[in-house]
């Protein structure tokens, strides 16, 4: 993976510092041309690597990078599925049944045996899993995405439920179908780890807030900074920034003074912030690597 | 350990049961839906306990407390057994449809001695929580005015065939957005004594109402104004936020910030200076041991785990708190239906039965449908 990926929350209104901030970003990206500007910004500071979720708008987002290849050779997405408020939407308007029926291809074995009310046997959940990871799939068709990551908010669910099977469903099938590297956001690295050792899925790509001031990283500070000294997995450092509460340079030399970590996503909405946010991953990283040296 | 049942496993109900089966403090002993393609699939591969039929998961688990996500119309009766059975009860909310069902489950959990909770995890936002520390220490002055707002995009068009879209299951935006804004009024500026000029319509909606907006007024004379849309796509999410007015300043709390304006500085807030003073979500949340969508809905059960293993009665979100919600919006549906009912007669018009795409362009256009 790249030292630095780029997120996509600033595009669709996300922002856990304010509702007015996140409102004015949606003004500003609801033309694809202001998205496509800031991803190019991004590329010409050496950010090739996308990591968004499957919002209905990435879509375009996709068309365009497809259209353009010769430009952005290197391009690659790592998609995170699903984008959840639109199955969440969709379970309060329709029932979970029919939204489920909605997200599976119309002529399907499958939509047919739900709408006769089945039981539904063990590969009937993996048959389920895999057409809605094709769906959600669909958008990235001829574009690279050689890491696909599952989304906290389903991550997290299943593993309360202790749903894990479906970790090793998603695991196999995008490493089958697409040959690529599944990767889990979560909110709760630790105990995302011990069910992944325990279904046998080795060195698992996580993506998981990593912040000076904890903030979202369940089981506490401490107890993050152990688990990425000391167990056997390829962390991806999201909310680095912790949506501004940090300054900068402050919370990227945090993230860079832990052992092993990967990768750090970070969003940001001008290429002046890009620039600055990307110099300072690589210089304090290299100093890191002298450190160490 | 405190061994939990839970019964209801729609949106709410799924995501209480991660949440729950993660406490450190909880054996979750068995779940109850009569979706049994749901229920066969946590029984097989989440290797939970799973029953269709209530009475028979209270007759034959042996519990310490019920989690109730049901449907709103179906809350009362099986807070009742549970409670009879001698359970603590953790409802979803709104806690009863009916004020005199609410009275007598007050009476009876407190008469058992039983830790009772309803689900309004707004009152475990950080944010929230700054709001009504502010307003309780005086530090804004005698409040005079409260604005709570909640909007979100629900119900975008006139088709859609869950309960929520029922009246008579305690579907509609009353029950769904506006008690989650009620019982913030409730938290952070006291509970109004009456309410007036409602208006409660549907924009897509048949059979409930997608908006509602109405006037509150205090017993000291102070006011508020509800607003609450949940046919408003322009919000990614549902989103709620509570403004409130004193002599010495105002506060605005949703979410993610707290934003405080104070004329002049007060002993009991001696870190906030005259002016604006922001606090964020980022500083304002309580670390939990488990994330699922936010804090709040871990801090919850939390808290209601904590007042079961310490018999601690007086919580925040009680039975007895949560009915004062109810209290409100059963005002609103009185004063509505008698404004609704004098409307309807001199307009000529009937706002349930008229389809709710032509009452909407009735109503704006003054024409009768």
């Amino acid at each position: 993976m790249d030292r630095v990926l780029f997120g996509d929350n600033q595009f669709f209104g996300v922002n856990h510092m304010s509702e007015e901030k996140a409102r004015a970003q949606q003004m500003r990206f609801q033309d694809l041309g202001a998205v496509l500007d800031v991803l190019d910004a991004a590329y010409q500071e050496g950010v090739r690597t996308f990591m968004c979720t499957t919002h209905d708008r990435v879509a375009e987002i996709c068309d365009y990078f497809r259209a353009n290849q010769q430009k952005y050779p290197d391009y690659q997405f790592y998609p995170c599925m699903p984008y959840a408020h639109k199955y969440a939407n969709a379970v309060t308007e329709h029932g979970m049944l029919e939204a489920l029926r909605r997200f599976l291809p119309d002529d399907g074995a499958i939509g047919a045996m739900l709408k006769g009310g089945v039981a539904l046997a063990n590969k009937d959940v993996e048959a389920i899993m895999q057409l809605l990871i094709d769906a959600e799939m669909k958008m990235f068709h001829g574009l690279r995405t050689p890491v696909i990551f599952i989304q906290n908010v389903i991550t997290d669910l299943l593993l309360g439920l202790g749903l894990n099977d479906c970790f090793r469903i998603f695991h196999d099938h995008v490493r089958n179908r697409y040959g690529a590297e599944p990767g889990f956001i979560t909110m709760n690295v630790p105990r995302l780890l011990d069910v992944l050792d325990g279904l046998g899925i080795d060195n698992p790509i996580v993506c998981a807030n990593i912040n000076k001031i904890g903030f979202r990283m369940c089981g506490g500070i401490e107890l993050y900074e152990k688990t990425i000294a000391t167990r056997r997995f390829r962390p991806v450092a999201m909310s680095v920034l912790a949506s501004g509460a940090i300054s900068p340079r402050e919370a990227i030399d945090y993230v860079c003074r832990q052992p092993r970590i990967e990768s750090i996503v970070f969003g940001a909405s001008s290429r002046g912030n890009i620039r600055q946010t990307k110099q300072l991953i690589d210089e304090l990283t290299r100093s890191k690597m002298e450190a160490t040296a | 350990m405190v061994r939990v049942g839970m019964i209801g496993l729609g949106k709410m109900g799924l995501s209480h049961v991660a949440i729950v089966r993660a406490h450190p403090q909880v054996q979750l002993v068995a779940v109850c839906d009569t979706m049994t393609y749901l229920t066969d699939v946590l029984a097989k591969n989440a290797g939970l306990k799973c029953y269709s039929d209530f009475d028979r998961m209270l007759a034959e688990e042996k519990l310490d407390a019920l989690v109730v996500s049901t449907p709103s119309k179906l809350h009362a009766s099986m807070v009742q057994k549970a409670l009879e059975r001698g359970l603590h009860v953790f409802c979803e909310k709104p806690f009863v449809l009916d004020v005199g069902d609410g009275e007598r489950l007050v009476q009876l959990a407190e008469s058992k001695q039983l830790v009772n909770q309803v689900g309004y995890h707004y009152r475990f936002v950080g944010a929230f929580q700054e709001a009504a520390r502010i307003v309780k220490s005086g530090a804004i002055g005698t409040i005079h005015h409260v604005r709570a707002e909640a909007y979100g995009p629900v119900v975008l068009r006139a088709k859609g065939g869950t309960w929520r879209s029922a009246k008579s299951e305690g579907g509609g935006a009353l029950y769904d957005y506006a008690c989650h804004a009620i019982d913030l009024v409730n938290f952070i500026a006291g509970t109004p004594a009456s309410v007036g000029g409602v208006v409660r319509h549907g924009v897509f909606s048949r059979d409930v109402e997608d908006e509602v907006y109405c006037s509150l007024y205090y017993a000291n004379g102070a006011s508020g104004q509800l607003s609450i849309n949940w046919s408003d796509e322009s919000f990614r999410k549902m989103s709620t936020k509570i403004s409130v007015w004193g002599t010495n300043g105002r506060i605005t709390a949703d979410r993610q910030e707290c934003q405080i304006y104070l004329r002049e500085a007060h002993p009991s807030v001696p870190e906030m200076r005259p002016g604006w003073t922001i606090r964020y979500t980022t500083d304002l949340t309580q670390e939990v041991w488990y994330y699922l969508r936010g804090e709040e809905y871990s801090a919850q059960i939390d808290h209601f785990v904590r007042n079961i293993e310490q018999r601690k009665l007086d919580g925040e979100n009680t039975f007895r708190s949560a009915l004062q919600a109810d209290r409100v919006v059963s005002m609103i549906l009185a004063e509505g239906a008698a404004a609704g009912a004098s409307a309807a007669s001199q307009a000529g018009f009937q706002p349930a039965a008229a389809p709710a795409r032509k009452g909407v362009w009735a109503r704006l256009m003054g024409g009768a449908s």
